[in-house]
């Protein structure tokens, strides 16, 4: 599904990530975690196609396509979903005028009819109910006054109604409790049918009990250092990741 | 991202063909032999070619108005003519049968068919082509009504006397110096009168058309609802593309007497230049309202054509209770100027007033609200919300306010909020991650912006609006 080949990648001058690789099968699930400012969310940016993240080097192909030649509405209408980890307020267009718009975009980009109002909604409200968001959340302005648990819960709701192929979460557990987790994990759970990807980005282990990866992967500074099965995660748990300053240094020796 | 933007707010102008149609058009020039001309075509009263006059004469010695937020060179008024009709309409078609078909088509282009049958049901079109109003529909709907709905050359005609008894009242021929040149030489606009307690029964609509070169449009509108009564009216204008400057002088006077409510709606899509700012309509109107006792006025427009727009719908709350209610959007981009807002000013008891303002800039233009709000010493318990907000394209633009408040009444109450905002380059990820491609993206977070006063709009038009800032925002994402 996706296979991404040395990449790097900089932010202005500064290169952030440094000789990338990684490959997903479809019906994966990979967490990647990491110190703050190892490049995870970094990561996300440059696969979507934010500008203003220049690859250098390397070679990123999706289900066969070169990613990077891709506009950043492409990537998404290809099936590359982003779940943000500070989702922005679009004031006055309310969360169901952008989401009809947006499942129409990927429909028409799929060369299928635009769904009617009434489909429409009958999907916006189960996937509201999944994530245990109240009805009146469509009507409301795009995350307009939105707490952090309803932002991050909304996305999952997007992620639901978009039906992507690969999903990169940016740290979605960020700032929930233990309840909203839980809301977020099976939100993410229920979308796991052995086809679609998931790359989890999270600092902490927690989010990883309720969704269970396939593989875990360590990054940091720019790079994977380490790769493993869930029992990687639970170290990080243990032991932080102070014991990366040395690998690193180690390697670079 | 301003590159993109840039390239999403190219502009494309629908409305910029030019009908081949055979007029009669003044030469160029302006001195009261023309005036008396004009008056002389339109078989106006003997009053009406005095009233003329004097305004000309008030605006011979008045000076051009130089303090609003925009810069145009100098206009030469004897380079403009100041009439010209379709020769077709000389005999006065009685019919729309006997209407030059090319005039019917140039309106069906615009996508304002003037069939009956093929108009949006409920609501009524005078159609003005340059100096003349071409048909005016629905017109024996509306008389059943006891509605008058016709050109004003004809109302100057038929009803005089009511004509007589409200022009000027509420804009004074020498209010200003466009005001003056206007009633010097307006040629023709919309007379609305309805009477005591009825609710009219359609949207009235004025579509206004330039056709012409070298032509000034100065139209005319007088709309008198009496007491009790209700009517809801529509402007909407459009002209040929250019390269020369066109001038568009209006004057439109709204009187709401006890207890009616007048709600204006204007769409202004006037050809705005091309991007290097050539070309494109000056479009210097003035507007204003008076509101009797429990009276209201509404102004809602949507300006996103001109070149240079130097307009500012006003409310005068004279009668105790009465409100005032102004909604704005205007959109500016490539080079185009704007400096619109409204005055509400509050002489009654416990008048009302709501203002909501929002300017858009794109590109290079320059976008500027300025808004007076004058409570008067009688103004008891008197209260005015303002909220303008500006929201800015790319950084090449500038947003401006110019808010002037002035209380003479310690129990009025004034508010005022403003915000500065930019389409941000997160807004624009957010919805290009989910699949909308950057043009689309920025109409859909110009809308929302605009949503409170859209609201407002009669619904067909509020439609129209969202897209006609589709289009215009075409191009301009980067």
């Amino acid at each position: 599904m996706l296979t991404i080949k040395d990449l790097h990648a900089r932010v202005e001058e500064k290169t952030i990530i440094k000789g990338l690789n990684l490959e997903i099968k479809p019906g994966e699930v990979h967490a990647i975690m990491g110190p703050n400012g190892a490049g995870k969310s970094t990561l996300g940016y440059v696969l979507s196609g934010r500008e203003g993240y220049e690859v250098e080097q390397g070679e990123v192909t999706f289900n066969g396509a070169n990613l990077l030649e891709m506009e950043v509405e492409e990537r998404a209408q290809a099936g590359l979903f982003l779940a943000f980890q500070y989702p922005v307020e679009i004031p006055g267009v309310s969360n169901m005028e952008f989401m009809k718009e947006s499942v129409n975009a990927m429909r028409k980009a799929r060369g299928e009819d635009e769904l009617s109002s009434a489909e429409f909604l009958k999907k916006a409200k189960a996937a509201c109910k999944q994530v245990n968001l109240p009805l009146d959340f469509l009507k409301r302005g795009v995350n307009e006054g939105f707490s952090g648990g309803e932002k991050k819960r909304n996305e999952i709701m997007q992620l639901i109604m978009l039906e992507p192929k690969l999903a990169i979460l940016d740290e979605s557990d960020s700032g929930l409790d233990v309840d909203a987790l839980q809301v977020v994990a099976n939100g993410v759970n229920s979308q796991r049918d052995g086809k679609r990807s998931f790359i989890v980005v999270t600092h902490y282990q927690r989010l990883l009990d309720f969704i269970e990866p396939d593989y875990v992967h360590i990054l940091a500074q720019g790079k994977i250092v380490k790769s493993g099965g869930p029992e990687l995660a639970k170290e990080v748990e243990a032991s932080g990741y102070a014991w990366l300053g040395q690998a690193q240094e180690g390697e670079e020796a | 991202m301003s590159e993109q933007i840039d390239q999403a707010l190219a502009r494309k102008y629908d409305a910029g063909f030019v009908s081949e149609i055979e007029s009669e058009t003044f030469p160029v020039g302006l001195d009261e032999d023309v005036i008396r001309r004009l008056s002389a075509i339109k078989g106006e009263p003997e009053w009406m070619l005095e009233w003329r006059l004097k305004a000309y004469r008030t605006w011979l010695k008045q000076t051009e108005p130089e303090w609003a937020h925009v810069d145009y060179p100098k206009i030469n008024y004897q380079d403009i003519s100041y009439y010209s009709a379709p020769k077709s309409m000389k005999d006065k078609p009685k019919s729309l049968d006997e209407v030059d078909p090319e005039l019917l088509r140039t309106y069906e282009k615009l996508g304002i068919p003037l069939h009956e049958q093929e108009m949006l049901a409920g609501v009524a079109v005078d159609a003005v082509f340059d100096s003349v109003s071409v048909v005016t529909t629905f017109r024996e709907k509306l008389e059943e009504a006891g509605v008058i709905f016709c050109p004003i050359s004809e109302a100057l005609q038929k009803y005089p006397d009511l004509v007589k008894k409200y022009l000027g009242t509420v804009v004074p021929r020498g209010d200003n110096y466009f005001a003056a040149l206007n009633s010097a030489v307006f040629t023709d606009g919309s007379f609305v009168y309805i009477p005591k307690g009825v609710r009219c029964p359609m949207e009235l609509s004025t579509y206004f058309r330039i056709n012409e070169q070298n032509t000034g449009q100065f139209e005319r509108t007088l709309i008198v609802a009496d007491e009790g009564s209700y009517v809801s009216y529509l402007e909407g204008c459009t002209a040929p593309q250019r390269d020369e400057n066109q001038l568009h002088a209006a004057v439109v006077e709204l009187v709401a007497l006890e207890g009616a409510e007048i709600k204006y709606s204007t769409v202004q899509n006037w050809y705005p230049g091309d991007e290097n700012g050539k070309g494109g309509i000056y479009n210097f109107v003035t507007k204003r309202g008076l509101c009797e006792k429990n009276a209201k006025i509404s102004w809602t427009q949507v300006e996103t054509g001109s070149a240079v727009t130097w307009k500012y719908p006003s409310c005068i709350l004279k009668g105790d209770n009465s409100v005032g209610e102004f909604y704005s959007v205007a959109l500016t981009r490539g080079k185009q100027q704007a400096d619109t807002g409204t005055k509400m000013i509050h002489l009654g008891k416990n008048t009302k007033s709501t203002i909501i303002s929002k300017g858009i800039s794109a590109g290079y233009s320059n976008n500027a609200y300025r808004g007076l709000v004058r409570m008067g010493p009688g103004a008891e318990g008197a209260r005015n919300f303002t909220e303008c907000d500006s929201l800015l394209i790319g950084d090449k633009c500038g947003a401006h306010t110019f808010p002037y408040i002035e209380s003479s009444n310690p129990s009025a109450i004034v508010e005022h909020e403003a915000t500065t905002s930019k389409v941000s380059d997160d807004q624009l990820f957010l919805c290009q991650q989910r699949g909308l491609d950057p043009e689309k993206a920025v109409s859909m977070i110009v809308n929302g912006f605009c949503k409170e006063v859209f609201r407002e709009l009669p619904m067909e038009f509020a439609v129209e609006a969202g897209k006609l800032l589709e289009i215009s925002l075409e191009g301009s994402v980067g």
